[in-house]
């Protein structure tokens, strides 16, 4: 039956139910994944980022947040190329990140 | 005879600037209002960047002001001018007659029940940074059980209209991250997170405990205000802020926040101020002359200003304006 309204869902990330999983293993191997300060240097340098919503910085906050599938369709626009790693002032080795999360 | 410079304040400023000036050979008397000299890092237990003794430094300025007039417990309850001199009024009753004054009354921490979005005073786990640093000094506060879940608060009754503190407290970013790791080293099993609009390290070494927060620390900065906090039935805080690097608000479950309270100006010596002829700037610290080449210098002649009471700042900001105040009053002197 039609009532002519629906619930939304929240939009709230609901921090206490979030799973880390991914993101703690990634950490094991990668701690300088802590150290991001979300400058947008990986994402404005991104070739791939021309063309796609493809954001390295954004593919972080989304393991910490909750939104591990969305996190993994979005680094199928990654091509390899490096770049990102090559501007990261805090030096992080973002392609291979991006290898491991796949992994 | 030595001439005698009364300095208003017993803090890092006022400790330091009477330092110097005896050093000088001139008569540095320091009235300070409570039962020790030391001000605000003697309620300090390690200090930033480097996480060093606050305890140590006191104890060497304390030593260096060994031998220098100090008057505890006391207050100057009336001044006047009398061409270039002043005469104070204690509140022990001694007059004491000076050639210049010092005011050196540093600051007052903002008042976190003003803020009560964030529940300070209402609900139990909800505490300051200055009670937070009384628990790493002692080891003791009720509110502190073992907590898995930690949140600090930025910018609380600063850069904030509703409080009308429209200015930035310059210490407390580096102070959140400074306890945040602290809080680390005691509870190594917790997640700690600290809310912040802007990450303002302006110091040396102060950019290097930002990446040891995070790397070492593993403590999570995320960008937005919380706006509200409450509590659930089992008295846990929850709290509500917006990821803004993320786009979406969020909410999380905490055993204790922290609120990093703004300095904003000590307003006890108002009176004795007025009197001097010296004013409040926008942002209700004492007005000093010029903000570049006049820091010290007020729109009196033989008036003088150091440390926090201008402006919020750090222990080595302080220091620094201590001594030019010093050399400041030593050329006034010798004009
Ligand atoms: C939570 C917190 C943590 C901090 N941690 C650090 C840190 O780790 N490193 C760092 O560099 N800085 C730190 N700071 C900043 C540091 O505390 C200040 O820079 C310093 O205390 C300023 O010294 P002051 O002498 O100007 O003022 P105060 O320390 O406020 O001293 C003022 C003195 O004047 C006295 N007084 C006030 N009114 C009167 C009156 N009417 N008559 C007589 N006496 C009066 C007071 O009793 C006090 O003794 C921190 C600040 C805060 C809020
Ligand atoms: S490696 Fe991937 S994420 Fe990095 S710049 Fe190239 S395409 Fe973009
Ligand atoms: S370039 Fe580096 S620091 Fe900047 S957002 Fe990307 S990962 Fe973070
Ligand atoms: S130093 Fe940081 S926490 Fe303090 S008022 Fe400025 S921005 Fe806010």
């Amino acid at each position: 039956m039609d009532f002519g309204f629906c619930l939304s869902p929240s939009s709230h990330v609901k921090m206490d139910s979030v799973d880390l999983t991914t993101f703690n293993r990634l950490k094991e191997t990668n701690p300088d994944i802590n150290t991001c300060i979300a400058c947008g240097s990986c994402t404005a340098t991104c070739t791939a980022g021309h063309f796609t919503e493809m954001s390295f910085r954004r593919i972080l906050l989304m393991l910490q947040r909750g939104k591990e599938d969305e996190a993994k369709k979005m680094i199928q626009h990654c091509m390899l190329c490096g770049k990102c790693t090559l501007v990261c002032p805090r030096g992080i080795n973002i392609r291979k990140i991006l290898l491991d999360i796949t992994r | 005879m030595k001439e005698n410079i009364l300095i208003i304040g017993g803090g890092a400023a006022g400790m330091e600037a009477a330092t110097q000036l005896h050093k000088m050979g001139l008569n540095p008397i320091i009235v300070e209002k409570s039962e020790a000299l030391g001000g605000h890092i003697a309620q300090w237990d390690r200090l930033f960047p480097a996480f060093h003794p606050a305890k140590d430094v006191v104890e060497k300025m304390l030593d260096q002001v060994k031998g220098i007039d100090v008057r505890l417990n006391t207050e100057v309850v009336d001044i006047h001018r009398d061409n270039n001199s002043f005469h104070a009024i204690l509140s022990n009753n001694e007059t004491i007659d000076a050639k210049a004054v010092i005011l050196a009354t540093g600051f007052d921490i903002f008042k976190a029940e003003r803020k009560q979005e964030y529940g300070y005073g209402i609900y139990n786990n909800v505490m300051t940074s200055v009670e937070l640093e009384k628990y790493f000094r002692t080891g003791k506060d009720e509110r502190i059980n073992h907590p898995k879940k930690i949140g600090f608060v930025h910018c609380v009754g600063a850069r904030d209209v509703k409080v009308c503190n429209t200015y930035c407290s310059k210490v407390c970013c580096t102070t959140a991250l400074k306890q945040a790791c602290e809080i680390k080293e005691v509870f190594p099993d917790a997640e700690v997170y600290t809310f912040y609009m802007d990450l303002r390290m302006f110091g040396p070494g102060y950019e290097d405990l930002y990446l040891k927060t995070q790397k070492d620390f593993d403590v999570k900065c995320v960008r937005g205000r919380v706006c509200e906090v409450s509590e659930d039935m089992d008295g846990k805080l929850v709290i509500k802020a917006e990821d803004t690097l993320f786009g979406k608000p969020l909410k999380m479950t905490l055993d204790l926040l922290v609120l990093m309270c703004s300095m904003e100006k000590n307003k006890s010596i108002d009176a004795i101020q007025q009197k001097l002829g010296v004013g409040n700037n926008s942002d209700g610290f004492m007005q000093n002359k010029d903000m570049y080449l006049g820091m010290n210098d007020t729109a009196q002649d033989g008036v003088f200003v150091a440390g926090a009471c201008t402006a919020p700042k750090s222990l080595p900001d302080t220091i620094g304006e201590a001594r030019s105040v010093a050399t400041q009053v030593y050329n006034y002197l010798k004009r």
